[in-house]
């Protein structure tokens, strides 16, 4: 009957499919090393590029890079369904705290710097803000551009989701100006947007917009803001040398942790991950070597 | 007297059609618009290279291989699930059921999952399969959740199938001496298999285009490799097509156009299939 | 072999009855793990704090009243968009559109039914958003007005099918005996077909609700995510957050059995109760078929 041979047909694409998937694996069948990578989506893409370099030159070992946020990172380590969590942000009391409760102790790596730029419309005259401002700009009271000296638009305040390391250090380091006791959030109309590219586009065709985006998130094209520490200070753009120098004062460590010291296959991919080879691509995507 | 209300009432049907048929174009106009943008953007992309290579450099080149197969699985893992227990399901309301509050339960069931947010699929999907079943971030807990979304979809559609065969086959059946299964398996599911394929193949056209009730239970942002059990997570088309155009800076908009199109030929080509059985059936009909 | 031909046959019926029965029992489950999951936020969070309208979760505020705004001005609005060109649409290819027409026109109109959400999300982010932005001379295209016309487009066509269904299944006889009686077409629609037809369309706007308040990801691409409280007008041109958009861009996040992950089932247990209640109107407002109507016209 027809319909049969329509079935056989969809089986014979199926077995294809499978067999294409074999051909795809072989080279890795033999003692494929597995790790699995998860977390912050300020990394994920410099997760990816060495997932790739590294598979490249180790063909027994497969990499899988998921994002997520940090918080979704530390969440699956703590679960115990990843390897590698990557963080753009530290591990936090209570959660070290549970990650003890469920019996290992989580180890930390610093992989990366980044610097957080600020980030508008390339038509917006404004090119610099003070901390302050921009602490009083994303908590609500400032709303307009003409009060820092841009046209008179209102001021639509972009961010990153709340489970977004980025997002954390953000809050804690500009808004709360780094005073721990400072309880001030976000305006309640601030966009949280699920990622860094949703950002990266809104700002690049809305001259209203502000945010703010991992540097390596940040194409040429768009405009960075130079950030001044306080009123009469100078004011700085990010860059790599910036950070380094510690004059840029949105700058930050980027991590990975893993459950307990690592070792075999994860502990050879994180060591490769600080080596100078490693670190090039570090600089290509726009981050900062941790050298 | 008579001639201007005649009047009114006909001005107000030319003005009243008008209007009526203006709504349906300005609802027509947009769907066309719709695919025949994504077509004109996406079919650039196209090629042998795109739908049958890995991806590479971030993903911003190189194809969409894994995503395709990662839907196929999806799908397939659905449908593995999802239609035997519709089928039988359908088969014990159309021909075994009697009209008593349970069956009415049963169909209040049927509609409610019908109706149940597919991000609460999600959830529950996370809950029950990933976490407490540990059978964790795989096709197996993706598959099962979407099989349990698609479930109703199946049973309505394949219910109606076999309604429509007439009850005098059923009678004939029993009359020559068949038992009721006899007489479903060697009558009534044969005439109403076209029906039944129908709703099985718009059920998992569904199934292949949602995301949310994959997000937590099987969706990948990167496999290095194409999975290899059901135990493994795996890329899709449309978390593919989300994380492309909202996480991947640099992304090429080419790539982006072009995994949407590849995502709606697959969902929409399961459509017409089922259009085309649908009719083609309806044709051959023996009642 | 008679024997074993019963046994089989009881085997086989066996297993029929108990898929039967499946519906039942995976909405129980559904809703006992929602329960289970959900309810400790009851214990765990006070009830004024629930309903507050700061939602900040990261550090214990859990007010959903935002959220559940969210969701309803998206769905407010995107029904007021699927009302008209819905049954507008159905009423035209029911009783005005001449048949070749209508075997061309209805088959697209479920094909944009069968359009993934993300494919529209999509779309909408790239190409609708900031159209309204420059078209509407708003802060940010990111908008309750963006979220409801993509789920007026997703609305339109569940609505567009049940509704011309129910309007095909009015019986010939009650048009022929309008007409006879002297109406135009026109008044026959509106005073005779559409009302008989009533409840099949009132079935068509319920499911097109409910699936409405579920959708996740195109509202998740284009409301821009704010969780604001969205209770005046201006506020459908304005970012919202809704429900759906909330678990799936937080669910990844949580530790499990942490207060949080319990207030996004808590979230979880809304929106199915949410859909139950449409569910159970939408049933009861069900249409009978055509021969039960021809029953009462004989």
């Amino acid at each position: 009957m027809r319909l049969n041979r329509f079935i056989l047909v969809l089986l014979l694409a199926l077995l294809a499919a499978c067999g294409s998937s074999t051909t795809h694996s072989s080279s890795g069948s033999q003692t494929t090393a597995y790790i699995q990578n998860k977390g912050s989506d300020t990394i994920v893409n410099l997760a990816l590029a060495w997932a790739e370099k590294y598979q490249s030159e180790h063909p027994d070992v497969s990499i899988s890079v998921t994002g997520g946020g940090s918080g979704t990172g530390i969440a699956a380590l703590l679960n115990k369904t990843v390897d590698i969590a990557n963080a753009s942000r530290q591990m936090q009391a209570e959660e070290i705290k549970q990650a003890k409760a469920n019996g290992f102790d989580p180890v930390e790596f610093v992989i990366a710097r980044d610097a957080i730029a600020v980030i508008v419309n390339p038509s917006n005259p404004v090119s610099q803000l003070t901390m302050q401002q921009i602490s009083d700009i994303y908590s609500g009271k400032i709303d307009n551009w003409s009060q820092v000296g841009g046209e008179n638009r209102p001021i639509v305040r972009l961010s990153r989701e709340v489970n977004s390391g980025t997002h954390v250090y953000f809050r804690d380091t500009v808004i709360r100006l780094g005073d721990p006791k400072n309880k001030t959030l976000f305006a309640t109309d601030t966009l949280l947007l699920p990622s860094s590219e949703g950002i990266i586009s809104e700002i690049r065709q809305n001259p209203n917009a502000i945010g703010y985006d991992g540097l390596g998130y940040v194409p040429a094209d768009l405009k960075k803001v130079a950030v001044a520490r306080n009123a009469g200070g100078p004011y700085v753009l990010p860059s790599i040398a910036t950070v380094n120098d510690k004059s840029y004062p949105i700058a930050r460590d980027l991590y990975m942790y893993t459950a307990g010291q690592p070792t075999g296959a994860i502990k050879a991919y994180l060591d490769w991950i600080v080596s100078p080879e490693a670190q090039t691509i570090v600089a290509n995507l726009g981050f900062v070597p941790i050298k | 007297m008579q001639k201007p209300h005649t009047f009114d009432r006909f001005l107000i049907q030319r003005l009243g059609i008008s209007f009526i048929s203006l709504v349906a174009a300005l609802t027509m106009i947009p769907i066309i618009v719709v695919f025949g943008y994504i077509i004109f953007r996406g079919a650039p992309a196209i090629s042998w290279q795109f739908l049958a290579a890995m991806p590479r450099d971030g993903m911003r080149a190189g194809g969409i291989l894994p995503a395709i197969v990662g839907t196929f699985y999806l799908t397939l893992g659905t449908a593995v699930f999802s239609v035997p227990i519709g089928i039988a399901a359908a088969i014990y309301l159309s021909e075994y059921a009697r009209e008593n509050w349970i069956t009415r339960l049963i169909r209040i069931a049927i509609i409610n999952l019908a109706g149940i947010p597919s991000v609460v699929y999600g959830l529950f999907g996370l809950g029950l399969f990933v976490l407490f079943l540990k059978f964790g971030t795989s096709i197996l807990s993706a598959s099962l959740t979407l099989s349990i979304m698609t479930l109703p979809v199946i049973i309505s559609a394949a219910e109606e199938a076999l309604r429509a065969v007439p009850q005098s086959f059923r009678t004939v059946s029993i009359s020559l001496g068949g038992t009721r299964w006899q007489t479903i398996r060697k009558i009534v599911l044969p005439q109403a298999l076209p029906g039944i394929i129908t709703g099985v193949i718009l059920g998992l056209e569904r199934a292949a285009g949602e995301t949310a009730p994959i997000l937590f239970t099987g969706a990948a942002f990167f496999l290095p490799h194409l999975p290899n059990s059901p135990l493994d997570a795996t890329m899709a088309l449309p978390y593919h097509l989300f994380v492309i155009s909202t996480q991947v800076p640099g992304m090429p908009i080419q790539i982006q156009y072009g995994t949407a199109l590849v995502l709606i030929v697959f969902v929409l080509g399961m459509n017409i299939a089922a259009t085309v059985i649908r009719s083609r059936a309806r044709a051959k009909r023996q009642w | 072999m008679k024997k074993s031909l019963t046994w089989t046959e009881t085997l086989i019926t066996a297993v029929i009855k108990t898929c039967g029965y499946s519906a039942i029992v995976f909405v129980i489950l559904i809703f006992f793990f929602l329960l289970r999951e959900g309810v400790p936020t009851l214990a765990e969070v006070k009830l004024g704090e629930l309903f507050s309208t700061r939602w900040y979760p990261i550090e214990a505020h859990y007010g959903i009243l935002p959220l559940i705004t969210g969701s309803v001005i998206v769905t407010v609005g995107a029904m007021l968009i699927a009302i008209p060109f819905g049954i507008g649409t159905a009423v035209f290819l029911s009783e005005i559109a001449p048949r070749w027409l209508r075997e061309i026109l209805k088959p697209l109109v479920e094909l944009l039914g069968g359009l993934p959400s993300v494919v529209l999300g999509f779309l909408g982010i790239l190409v609708l958003t900031p159209y309204l932005r420059i078209l509407l001379n708003l802060p940010t295209g990111l908008t309750a007005l963006a979220g409801a016309l993509l789920l007026g487009g997703i609305a339109v066509p569940t609505t567009v099918s049940i509704a011309e269904d129910a309007l095909d299944s009015v019986p010939q006889g009650y048009r022929e005996g309008a007409l006879a009686l002297g109406a135009t077409k026109w008044q026959t629609i509106w005073r005779v077909t559409l009302p008989a037809a009533k409840s099949g369309v009132l079935t068509a706007l319920m499911l097109g609700i409910g699936r409405t308040i579920g959708e996740t990801m195109a509202v998740m691409m284009v409301t821009g995510n704010a969780p604001v409280m969205a209770v005046k007008l201006s506020s459908i041109v304005s970012p919202v957050r809704t429900m759906t958009a909330t678990i799936a861009a937080e669910m990844g996040e949580v530790a499990n059995g942490s207060t949080y992950y319990h207030v996004l089932f808590f979230i979880g247990l809304v929106l199915f109760l949410i859909s139950l209640v449409v569910n159970i109107i939408a049933s009861s407002v069900v249409f009978k078929s055509k021969k039960r109507a021809e029953r009462v016209l004989s």
